[in-house]
């Protein structure tokens, strides 16, 4: 059987353009809440160009005649067939404090992954600057780590680098940004079936290793702690953040004993990626502040034990975040 | 590898399927390279704005600009895309859309997670991952569209369908035999029909020896499912031949109106 086609055109050409219409209006303006009658109407007009498709496909041989029912048909099934929540008010409140430690904890063994790699790296980079010193260069290639310890600590205790002065907030906006760049960079290379991620946190952990192993070496514990703590405490779990995310996604792509398919494990893990990376981003500000604001000061202007104090104080409020905070809440 | 157009298909609940057109790696390049401009172009219009807040202090004015940049330059994709039911202003120019792997509308996660797996996707330069991933996945997609399970679809603004300008004010001598129109239209399958439509459409890309190879092919195919006498075959070339049954399984009548549906 051969479909009649200009008369079938002719009759449902009027449902395509309204069916049409519709769409336009609802990609135009994504926060529009359709009522009852109309929902009912969309509802029929999409089953209806879907059973036209149908016809179409069976009993007609004009491909072309096909492509705009078939348009329309993709467009509308996402429409009906989505469960897209529109017009519901932003809870940034809600997200940061319940729903972003609640991801932490859920996905807690590639984060202990990621310590436990950024501990590894640490423990090399301490072993060889202290074995040799002369590993500093090649470890730590930046101008500023490269020196005497005990000379830069003299330096530092003079005052702000003259760099610095009247220049703490666009400092602290390059903090921020560039940490943020690193914990994108941690997170997205989790692609490479977690090869990346792993260097990353790899190599993190040793600068932050060999950097403590020569200030230490050098006697210079206690500038070491009120220099790194402050910014640290935040900065560093929220790198392990970022590598938590990465390794998430390896474990995503990898798969290994687990039934689903590659696409629906990526499916089930991409709402945590995006929390994660968003409180990353968050505790990445507040680090990019203290650094720039606190961090750089040292004795006699801020005594070392005020910014250890500091800084302890905010490893305690960050583990309650993490380990706690929306605990009752998320379980609901 | 291929540079071919692919689509991927989707079956709807109610048993419909329909297919959605794959942008490939260099349409989507192209996309990218007007959103790089838009981007540059936002920042430097933030760029002139901001010191006019120089007044206030040089420091602040530096601070946002620092800020202002990778909020454009990271946020951009994400603002649009989920502003803009997946498009960005290359992709709109273009009419490309990013959609859900699976049809159906991106959430918000996925439009995060595709748009901070860039470094990836742009590594070591130009996009070169993301291309060539995007030519080696079997729906086109980058490391981020794999990562966020999305995929990047053309959607070009389709004209109404119009079957005058194929058939409209031409004789058909054959619409005067009745009951051998009702045997052709009874006979003909939908392919045939198609094959008849789309080199009748083509006629003036053929060769001049292929187009009258084809369409005997085409006339001999029809003439034996259904036989018309031999005064309404007489002058006719079997490209006008094959015309006329085109006409006739559309659904013309003699009247020139439209037929009832043809009994199957």
């Amino acid at each position: 059987m051969i479909l009649d086609l200009p008369r079938f055109l002719a009759t449902e050409r009027i449902y395509w353009r309204e069916l049409e219409a519709v769409l336009d209006r609802l990609e135009s303006d994504p926060a529009k809440r359709m009522s009852l009658e109309e929902m009912e109407r969309f509802h029929y007009l999409y089953e209806r160009c879907s059973a036209d498709l149908a016809k179409l496909a069976t009993f007609s041989a004009e491909a072309e005649a096909r492509e705009l029912p078939e348009s329309l048909v993709a467009r509308a099934y996402g429409e009906i067939h989505s469960t897209r929540s529109r017009g519901r008010r932003p809870r940034p409140l809600h997200w940061f404090f319940a729903v972003f430690p609640s991801t932490v904890r859920r996905n807690l063994r590639p984060l202990l992954a990621a310590l436990a790699i950024t501990l590894l790296g640490s423990a090399f980079g301490a072993f060889a600057v202290w074995r040799d010193p002369g590993a500093k260069a090649v470890i730590m290639p930046f101008p500023g780590l490269e020196g005497n310890p005990a000379e830069r600590v003299a330096q530092e205790e003079k005052g702000p680098p003259g760099m610095l002065r009247g220049h703490h907030a666009s400092f602290s906006a390059f903090l921020m940004t560039h940490n943020i760049r690193v914990s994108i960079a941690t997170f997205s290379l989790g692609i490479t079936w977690g090869v990346g991620t792993t260097v990353v946190l790899f190599y993190n952990g040793v600068m932050l290793g060999a950097v403590s192993a020569d200030y230490v070496r050098a006697g210079q514990a206690e500038f070491l702690l009120g220099w790194l703590l402050p910014h640290g405490v935040v900065e560093i779990p929220a790198i392990l953040i970022a590598g938590q995310a990465g390794l998430l996604l390896a474990g995503a792509l990898i798969g290994w004993r687990r039934p689903a398919t590659r696409r629906e494990r990526l499916r089930a893990i991409a709402p945590d990626l995006a929390t994660l990376l968003g409180g990353v981003a968050i505790l990445l500000i507040w680090a990019g502040l203290v650094e720039a604001f606190l961090s750089q000061y040292h004795r006699p202007v801020l005594p070392y034990p005020l910014k250890i104090g500091f800084g302890l104080a905010e490893l305690i409020l960050l583990l309650l975040f993490l380990g706690r905070s929306g605990a009752s809440k998320a379980s609901r | 590898m291929s540079l071919r157009l692919r689509a991927i298909e989707i079956q709807t609940p109610e048993g419909v399927r329909f297919s959605l057109l794959l942008a490939g790696p260099l349409v989507r390049f192209i996309a990218w390279l007007i959103d790089a401009v838009a981007i540059i172009g936002i920042s430097q219009m933030l760029g002139r704005l901001l010191p006019l807040a120089g007044v206030i202090s040089a420091d602040l004015v530096a601070a946002a600009g620092l800020i202002l940049y990778f909020v454009v330059s990271v946020g951009y994709g994400i603002a649009l895309e989920w502003r803009w039911r997946g498009q960005t202003l290359g992709k709109r120019l273009l009419r490309l859309r990013v959609m859900d792997g699976q049809g159906l509308h991106l959430r918000f996660n996925q439009v995060v997670v595709r748009n901070l797996m860039r470094p990836v996707d742009s590594a070591p330069a130009l996009y070169m991952a993301g291309g060539l991933a995007c030519l080696l996945s079997a729906n086109a997609q980058r490391l981020g569209d794999l990562a966020a399970g999305t995929i990047v679809v053309r959607a070009p603004k389709l004209p109404h369908p119009d079957l005058a300008q194929l058939l409209e004010g031409k004789f058909n001598s054959l619409l005067a035999y009745d009951q051998v129109v009702r045997r052709l239209r009874q006979r003909a399958t939908p392919e045939a029909a198609g094959i008849a439509i789309q080199a009748l459409m083509r006629r003036d890309q053929f060769e001049p020896t292929a187009r009258v190879e084809v369409f005997r092919e085409i006339a001999a195919y029809f003439a034996a499912l259904a036989e018309f006498p031999e005064e309404a075959l007489a002058q006719l070339t079997d490209e006008q031949y094959v015309r006329n049954v085109v006409e006739i399984l559309a659904g013309r009548t003699r009247h020139g109106a439209a037929s009832t549906p043809a009994p199957g």
